[in-house]
């Protein structure tokens, strides 16, 4: 396949599909608990009617509110497109683009945190406070499994990274990349504000990480935070999909495929995680996370011994 | 009368007004203080203006639940201060509070004299904070406990809440995530209940007591039968006496369930907070057969109970009531399972026995902590002066405690009505009430699901409610969610609140 209609796959998948990860989500979580759940493809309904709605901005606030939504939803959206989904290279890709893909999660963390605290509500200084905090355990167990796939694979760049090689490499450094897997699972559900971390359905603002710093967003802009939140949450799943799922038959009709396959199964099982376990105490979520941190140490312990 | 100047009475047993004792407020209070400090309970302490607007007969009534006896006296304020009793005996902080906010007098030397429920004095110009007679007062508006330090803040929830819960203000005062302080302020659901009930019992009366507390229909509707079958001297036959406590128990059956699902949500674990949800609405079905109103608005009335039983029903009663009972063990245990849960509920929000009896905590928060206080077995009427009901009790005070408390409830709670209806009494249903005695005094006590509902009811000389005193086990625990929330993570105070679950109307009446 060339590499035009690659990249078209690749940006109609990354900016349709997230939405749908979240209907899954719920659709899981409807099942366990024995209710029939909202239609799988709610997330885009809800979208839909908060594009559709007019805005409200508090007086207190200033130009930063307005762009953490912008700069939330726009950086997961570059982000998404450097990382590779199926075995060819992601439509924007150069030597170090880790670095940027890296900065770029940042860059919408920062800007949401200061969105938040631009509020001057109490409860959104405690939720970016709490966000900001867990951010720098939870950073630290990406980089240090990127540190091992960039060891392995003897690139910068994430398509090489996360190429089609990664699945050689399963072969002789299999322990290795096992616990980095383990260890995105973590980031990932830390990352998403997912139980245990945080509860994405709960109404209660004084338990809430991520939700509470949204507050007061509403319209399009509340829409762009929930898109680009299940962007993060699109990338994220891609990174432990292809992780887990590096190799390539060869033809894109099978490895597009393969792909939204196990971004689903990713979907379900974060949906089994939810339904099956209570949300970590506050004080014990950066045990969690120390915990990931040091899965993907000991990745790189087992790679350089 | 007992040596101490009070007078010991029964739940339920009216006294003539002149019999009971009048001490002078030194002697009032270093009673109150004594009996208390020696294991007895502030039930009740109000005041009543009905004799004379300048002179203010303060009642207490007292709780002695090794001896199953409630003792009571008045004393008499002739000025519009006096001096407080909190300092000696902290069980009395907020009744002292509402007696300065309603009748415009001054405890002395009370450490936390604010407003309760924000209403003008009913003395119009008498107030106890000299506030202008015009100026309504606002609700919520008042010192909050403040604490100072480079790195306090402070945290304002409500009184509207993302939930659709009754409205109340919290103030936290935190030091990151940990909460130095919480400070509870209500008032928003004032409806001056106790004063629409006064004067002759009307066809609304039994209405508005069956809304103080809407979760608690049946155990206030008890409460004010209990008092006007004690003024009226009328005998409640025994199926009606069984079809109350199967109601009341029914209704401790659906919110319990309905907690332990509200605590299980709370912690984010999904299958027991949708069973629980489903199975709360299952007890609620249940009470509806008995009288077809899912909250038992209409089954308890003064006199005996409005509806029958028919051998049809009480076959499927049993039934359904085993089919819920099976599916509530099978959701609860889960939650027992589950080492995620358990990690959150255990430690968290603990109260000691201590705090509890110096506050007065009653209900199932008092049995978590170990404290083996339940009317139905204390101060027992009704049908279970028949039937005891073991107290069910947990030692750790903290959401653990009174989560398992709430789930030992149930299953005896299910085993009472299986009995009940398994020698299920023939008989009338109800009896006639007739006219109030004049000039009596009735202290009424119910184990609803929440804990002691007191009711005390002054007669006129016309055989009217001059006075009619309400006290909902909230009125007394929401101190003890305050200070359970001490050194905790504000994270965890929606948890610790719904491990209490207390009523706001039933404490702003």
């Amino acid at each position: 396949m060339n590499t035009i209609i690659h990249d078209s796959v690749h940006v109609v998948l990354a900016f349709s599909l997230p939405p749908l990860l979240l209907g899954v989500i719920a659709k899981t979580k409807a099942l366990f608990a024995g209710r029939v759940g909202p239609p799988l493809l709610q997330p885009y309904y809800d979208l839909f009617k908060l594009f559709q709605k007019g805005s409200v901005y508090s007086t207190t606030t200033t130009w930063v509110f307005r762009a953490g939504a912008v700069v939330g939803f726009v950086s997961a959206g570059i982000a998404v497109l450097l990382i590779p989904l199926s075995g060819s290279a992601a439509p924007i890709s150069f030597t170090g683009d880790l670095i940027l893909f890296a900065y770029l999660l940042g860059l919408g963390r920062f800007f949401t945190a200061s969105a938040a605290l631009d509020t001057g509500s109490a409860f959104e200084g405690m939720g970016a406070a709490r966000e900001v905090t867990f951010a720098c355990l939870a950073e630290p167990a990406f980089f240090l499994g990127l540190l091992v796939l960039a060891k392995l694979s003897g690139s910068l760049q994430l398509s090489g990274m996360l190429g089609s090689s990664l699945a050689t490499h399963w072969a002789n450094a299999g322990d290795s990349l096992a616990l980095v897997l383990l260890s995105w699972f973590i980031v990932l559900l830390a990352e998403n504000s997912r139980i245990p971390f945080d509860d994405p359905n709960t109404h209660l603002e004084l338990t809430m990480i991520h939700e509470v710093m949204v507050l007061d967003h509403g319209g399009p802009a509340f829409g762009m935070i929930l898109y680009g939140a299940a962007l993060k949450l699109f990338v994220f799943g891609a990174l432990v999909v292809r992780l887990a799922v590096p190799m390539t038959v060869g033809s894109a009709w099978l490895d597009w495929p393969i792909f939204v396959a196990g971004l689903l199964v990713v979907a379900v099982v974060i949906g089994v995680v939810e339904s099956t376990m209570a949300r970590l105490r506050l004080t014990r979520v950066p045990v969690l996370l120390v915990a990931a941190c040091l899965l993907s140490a000991f990745a790189i312990i087992l790679l350089v011994r | 009368m007992n040596g101490n100047g009070f007078l010991a009475v029964h739940t339920g047993q009216p006294i003539p007004r002149e019999k009971i004792p009048q001490l002078s407020f030194g002697e009032f209070r270093t009673c109150i203080v004594d009996e208390v400090s020696g294991g007895e309970r502030v039930a009740a302490l109000f005041g009543d203006d009905s004799a004379s607007r300048e002179k203010l007969d303060v009642y207490a009534v007292l709780a002695d639940s090794t001896r199953a006896l409630l003792r009571v006296a008045k004393s008499t304020l002739d000025k519009d201060r006096f001096p407080s009793i909190t300092p000696d005996c902290p069980q009395a902080h907020l009744f002292e509070r509402e007696l300065a906010e309603q009748y415009g007098v001054r405890p002395e030397g009370h450490p936390w004299l604010k407003p309760v429920r924000f209403h003008a004095s009913y003395h119009r110009g008498r107030d106890a904070w000299g506030r202008k007679p015009d100026a309504a007062p606002v609700i919520g508006v008042t010192d909050f406990y403040q604490v100072e330090g480079e790195e306090i803040h402070e945290v304002a929830v409500g009184p509207v809440h993302a939930g659709v819960i009754e409205p109340g203000h919290f103030r936290f005062q935190c030091h990151g995530e940990q909460v130095l302080h919480l400070e509870i302020s209500l008032g928003y659901q004032h409806r001056g209940a106790e004063r629409t009930v006064i004067g002759i019992p009307n066809k609304r009366t039994i209405h508005t007591v069956e809304t103080l507390a809407g979760d608690t229909s049946v155990g206030h509707a008890t409460a004010y039968s209990q008092v006007v079958e004690g003024l009226t001297g009328c005998r409640v036959p025994i199926r009606a006496e069984v079809l109350r406590g199967v109601a009341l128990e029914l209704e401790r059956l659906a919110n319990h369930t309905g907690d332990l699902g509200a605590l299980a949500g709370d912690v984010g674990f999904l299958p027991t907070a949708s069973y629980c949800g489903r199975l709360r609405g299952d007890f609620l079905n249940l009470t509806a057969l008995l009288c077809g109103s899912r909250f038992g608005r209409g089954e308890v009335r003064p006199g005996g109970v409005r509806f029958d039983l028919d051998s049809g029903r009480l076959q499927q009663c049993m039934e359904r009531l085993d089919a819920a009972f099976r599916d509530v063990s099978n959701a609860v245990d889960l939650l027992w399972n589950s080492s995620s849960v358990q990690a959150r509920f255990e430690g968290t929000g603990a109260i000691s026995q201590e705090t509890c009896r110096e506050l007065g905590i009653i209900g199932p928060a008092a049995r978590a902590c170990g404290l083996e206080c339940d009317v139905r077995q204390d101060f027992p009427a009704g049908i279970f002066r028949f039937a005891q009901v073991p107290v069910s009790s947990w030692t750790t005070g903290d959401v653990f405690a009174r989560a398992y408390v709430r789930w030992l409830e149930i299953q005896r709670s299910v085993a009472f009505i299986k009995d009940q209806l398994r020698a299920f009494p023939d008989g009338p249903i109800g009896t006639a009430v007739g006219a109030l005695k004049p000039d009596q005094l009735i202290i009424s006590l119910v184990e609803g699901w929440r804990g002691e509902i007191c009711h005390v009811a002054l007669t006129g000389h016309s055989g009217e409610f001059s006075r009619y005193k309400i006290v909902d086990p909230s009125f007394h625990n929401w101190m003890g969610l305050a200070m359970a929330l001490r050194d905790q993570q504000i994270s965890d105070f929606p948890l610790c609140n719904k491990s209490f679950n207390l009523s706001y109307c039933g404490h702003d009446l």
